[in-house]
């Protein structure tokens, strides 16, 4: 193998695997670290800066880091159940200890820079773009058609997992910029929006629509049948308070879990979700089935929806064909009918929660925006940009239903594509990030960060009493971590920023840190193909999409080749190393956002 | 902060052997020894030694005496026994521990001050008994507990840290050990694991006394250009004679190799252990040839590594006193005292 290019500033990104599985690439292990000395605010800030939502994300997120933390891998044949550290609900212990950082985010310049951007839908992508682009002096206007800026994450996230106050105040730091907010008006063309001659145009509208279910009864029966993402913005507006008794809910995605658990609290004491796929092929996080069910929500699978039996118009029940899985030869998944006689489940209320559709009737077709064969707008993956120059997609309505976290990733894109815009740039030259690595050594054995390894198991969140949170939909399920248990935590981090660097001039080839190596990750051999390195390493590398870090040949001839998949950054190679080859460099990784760093530089004129 | 203890977490793929461990489990606690000692090598091949070979750790005692060397028993192999000894009596505390319970795995682990110098004599006596034990020295030429003086084995010539010159002569543990009777001999480098692990494998198959020297570099006093125990020069100068492909306990050798280069060695137990020869007509077995074959290379500036001497047909201590099988500290007062009629016999067969 050719030796490993650490200069690449994918090459370490990779290896803090939360922060590369973060659609935003926050700064996991920094803002962890930063509770863990209960330096809340700051914390608070690394995740402002990144995902402007810490308050509400740190509640609601999908959470792509938590799969990918290395904890969860290290834990595997090491103690009961390997769990990653609880990354999501530490980003809330930030936004609830805090201290007042209303003097720390930016203020609207008071000299503004003549550009005009207009935002349509108020949801997390466009909040995203306003407040990348208001300080800049930006003229940002924002519409929405409800009365509050926020879109899905008010309208369909319920209360118990996520209070208004949480919602008023994050979206109130982006309006308070200088954000111009347009309530309650609704776009009809894009056409007209065009015609008044902004300089930039973001479409965030998410994906709002939800599919219905067309079955025989459907019509009949519809009075009690409800489209999940519909009823549950009823819920939030206050339209509807309650539900009948019996309420079935088809589909298997988080929206579903949101509606089984609301209808408990709004008067439904048997509630069902029933999903055609197996209990493990469903699309909800494995988290949000785990606490419908523990509010003793049964969840019945292998069950397809045929019939809404009604009598008169009154929904009775819906009748199920029972089905299993059946792999084909080549793995693929389909549904056969087992053969036994279908099932009637009674009910007196449906909500059907069976997916998202985007829609877009307000953008005429013939204005030069160009849509996909499945009428979806064509969007540059990497700009954001569709196919009139100035106006630019992202979130849910981008490339369909995905979550607040790629909706900010997306603002965030789009920003700097209207920044570079705005400024004459070629927005497809995009801007790396800025990369630092800098030595954590304080002394012999001393570190900036602490590296000793807690064998402490996940702490679950505490919950409010379920005789207090069933009865009332806007009283708050989860309690979050106290400092205490914020604190343990955190302490289960690995640090994964605190990256091992290699300087193989300087070792002397003694063994001491593949001798104290804890996960055997370290390895001196005959340099080969990364196939056969692989296999002869002291503990295989058989994690492909972990790097190897091969050095250049040492004074033997021999490599040093280090397996980065379980290695627990615990900086005893480091402690061990008697020359100082091996040193433990805090690698911070900060993604250039809409300002003049992601410019293209004016060239300097000789005189 | 000072050391951490090694994390309790270990690869999640790490294997377990027939006894039911891992590598892990025979480890000791965290060493305090300097960073990039040669010592915490030794330590580590011992306890991937005792892992492959499938060691039950409490039928092990290791035992020591003073020193860096001697330190390191508490750094492997923690639910073994340890007696930790007066400077340079390791041997006779062996000796005894051995005689009273011949059925433990007895590794007395030294160094070249704790066996060189006060300890010359102990080491002497012990070799010439056949104590059946595995004795390694950890071998750095350097008195590193007390900042870096010479040694017992430091080289004639060889300069210090400081750049003084040794002019006393060196103790050569292999000859010293070859001379005294020792039957299984060999040396080797702690930077090197692959030769190393191999013979500790064979020394703790092996009946009798077995010595091996293992160069450890002292990386804090004796790692500089002018030693001759330093990991450059160790390194430069190592002249493997042979190597020590596997030990197995009467396992079917299948491997190929070319007539001529491979030889095998029945142990007293059974157990083969298989030599791929690397200098030309080296005799493992020839106890003359070897000493010679020694002091010439010795004398052309080489460090000879590998199994250097085995007499298959060796013996031990026990076997020379004709012991009893069943280990002394077991027999009970019965034995031990077979009462008045048994005295005159005895007494009667002596006048």
């Amino acid at each position: 193998m050719n030796p490993t290019d650490i200069s690449h500033p994918d090459y370490f990104h990779k290896v803090v695997d939360c922060q590369w599985a973060c659609p935003a690439h926050t700064p996991v292990p920094e803002y962890i670290r930063l509770i863990a000395a209960g330096r809340y605010g700051d914390a608070y800030m690394v995740n402002w800066e990144s995902n402007v939502f810490p308050g509400i994300l740190g509640r609601t997120c999908d959470r792509p880091c938590e799969p990918a933390c290395r904890r969860g891998r290290v834990e595997e044949n090491n103690g009961e159940k390997p769990e990653p550290v609880a990354i999501c609900r530490l980003k809330r212990v930030a936004a609830d200890y805090k201290e007042d950082i209303r003097d720390r985010l930016p203020k609207a310049p008071a000299k503004k820079n003549g550009k005009r951007i207009a935002c349509i839908g108020a949801g997390p992508a466009s909040l995203t773009v306003a407040r990348d682009l208001a300080p800049l002096g930006y003229e940002v206007t924002v519409f929405d058609r409800d009365a509050r800026a926020g879109g899905m994450i008010w309208s369909q996230i319920p209360r118990f997992r996520l209070p208004m106050e949480v919602i008023d105040e994050e979206v109130g730091y982006v309006l308070n910029l200088g954000v111009q907010f347009k309530s309650n008006v609704e776009i009809n063309s894009l056409k007209q929006i065009l015609a008044e001659k902004y300089d930039a145009i973001f479409v965030g509208t998410g994906a709002p629509r939800g599919r219905d279910l067309d079955l025989p009864g459907r019509k009949e029966a519809a009075k009690n049948i409800h489209i999940g993402i519909d009823w549950l913005s009823s819920v939030s507006f206050g339209h509807v308070d309650k539900i009948g008794k019996r309420v079935i809910v088809l589909g298997g995605g988080n929206t579903a879990m949101d509606c089984c658990r609301s209808s408990k609290r709004l008067g439904g004491e048997d509630v069902k979700v029933i999903v055609r796929s197996g209990y493990e092929e469903m699309k909800a996080s494995p988290w949000e089935k785990e606490d419908a069910q523990h509010e003793g929500i049964p969840i019945l699978n292998f069950l397809v929806p045929k019939e809404f039996k009604h009598d008169n118009g009154k929904l009775t029940g819906v009748t199920f064909e029972k089905v299993k899985a059946d792999y084909d030869a080549k793995g693929r998944r389909n549904l056969v009918p087992t053969g036994e006689p279908d099932v009637l489940i009674e009910c007196d209320d449906v909500l059907v929660a069976v997916g998202q559709e985007n829609s877009f009737p307000w953008i005429e077709r013939d204005i030069g925006i160009e849509f996909d064969k499945w009428d979806m707008p064509v969007v540059d993956k990497v700009t954001m940009q569709a196919t009139i120059p100035n106006v630019f997609f992202g979130g849910d309505s981008a490339f369909g239903p995905k979550n607040i976290i790629w909706a900010v990733a997306h603002g965030h894109d789009a920003a700097i594509s209207i920044d570079k815009l705005c400024n004459g740039d070629d927005i497809k030259d995009r801007p790396s990030p800025l990369v630092n690595l800098t030595s954590q050594k304080m002394g012999i054995h001393e570190w900036s960060y602490d590296n000793a390894i807690s064998n402490d198991q996940r702490y679950k969140v505490p919950l409010k009493d379920q005789k207090i949170s069933l009865k009332n939909i806007k009283v708050e399920v989860e309690l979050g971590f106290d400092p205490k248990l914020a604190l343990a935590e955190a302490e289960r981090c690995l640090n994964c920023d605190a990256q091992t660097v290699f300087a193989p001039k300087l070792c002397i080839e003694c063994d001491a840190c593949v001798d104290i190596c804890p996960m055997d990750c370290i390895t001196f051999t005959a340099n080969g193909e990364e196939k056969e390195l692989r296999a002869e390493l002291n503990a295989p590398a058989l994690d492909l999409t972990q790097d190897l870090y091969v050095s250049e040949p040492l004074k033997t001839g021999r490599i040093m080749a280090k397996d980065e998949d379980v290695c627990l950054h615990c900086g005893l190679c480091a402690e061990r190393c008697p020359t100082g080859a091996w040193d433990m460099q805090k690698f911070l990784l900060k993604m250039t956002h809409a300002g003049p760093g992601c410019r293209n530089k004016p060239q300097r004129k000789a005189a | 902060m000072t050391y951490l203890t090694k994390p309790k977490l270990h690869h999640p793929d790490l294997p377990k052997n027939q006894v039911g461990y891992t590598r892990r489990d025979y480890e000791g606690k965290i060493s305090t020894l300097c960073a990039g000692c040669g010592h915490d090598s030794i330590s580590a091949a011992i306890i991937q030694a005792c892992w492959e070979m499938e060691i039950e750790p409490h039928r092990v005692a290791k035992l020591s005496g003073i020193g860096c060397s001697s330190k390191t028993p508490d750094y492997f192999l923690g639910n073994s026994h340890g007696f930790n000894s007066v400077h340079g009596r390791m041997p006779s505390v062996l000796t005894g521990a051995n005689l009273a319970n011949r059925e433990l795995l007895y590794m007395g682990v030294s160094g070249d001050g704790d066996s060189a110098s006060i300890g010359l004599g102990q080491f002497a006596h012990c070799m010439r008994r056949g104590v059946n034990m595995v004795y390694i020295v950890e071998n750095n030429g350097v008195y590193g507990l007390t900042k870096g003086q010479f040694s017992a084995t430091a080289d004639k010539g060889s300069k210090s840290k400081r750049g003084i010159t040794n002019n006393d002569a060196p103790i050569d543990m292999v000859g010293l050990a070859l001379q005294l009777g020792a039957t299984f001999v060999g040396r080797s480098f702690s930077g090197d694991k692959k030769q190393l692990v191999p013979l500790i494998k064979g020394a703790i198959e092996h009946k009798g006394a077995a010595f091996i020297d293992v160069a450890s570099p002292c990386v804090a006093f004796n790692n500089h250009p002018g030693s001759t125990k330093s990991y450059d020069y160790v390194r430069e100068h190592n002249e493997a004679v042979n190597r020590l492909d596997f030990v197995t306990s009467r396992d079917e050798i299948t491997a190929d190799y070319a007539p001529g280069t491979v030889t095998n060695i029945t142990q007293h137990d059974g157990s083969v252990m298989r030599l791929r020869k690397l200098a030309q007509d080296y005799d493992a077995t020839d106890r003359i040839k070897v000493m010679n074959y020694l002091q010439e290379r010795a004398a052309a500036g080489e460090v000879v590594t590998g199994l250097l001497y085995v007499d298959p047909d060796s013996a031990d201590l026990h076997e020379y006193l004709n012991t009893v099988d069943i280990p002394l500290n077991r027999l009970s007062e019965r034995e031990l005292c077979p009462g008045n009629v048994a005295l005159e016999k005895l007494n009667a067969a002596l006048r």
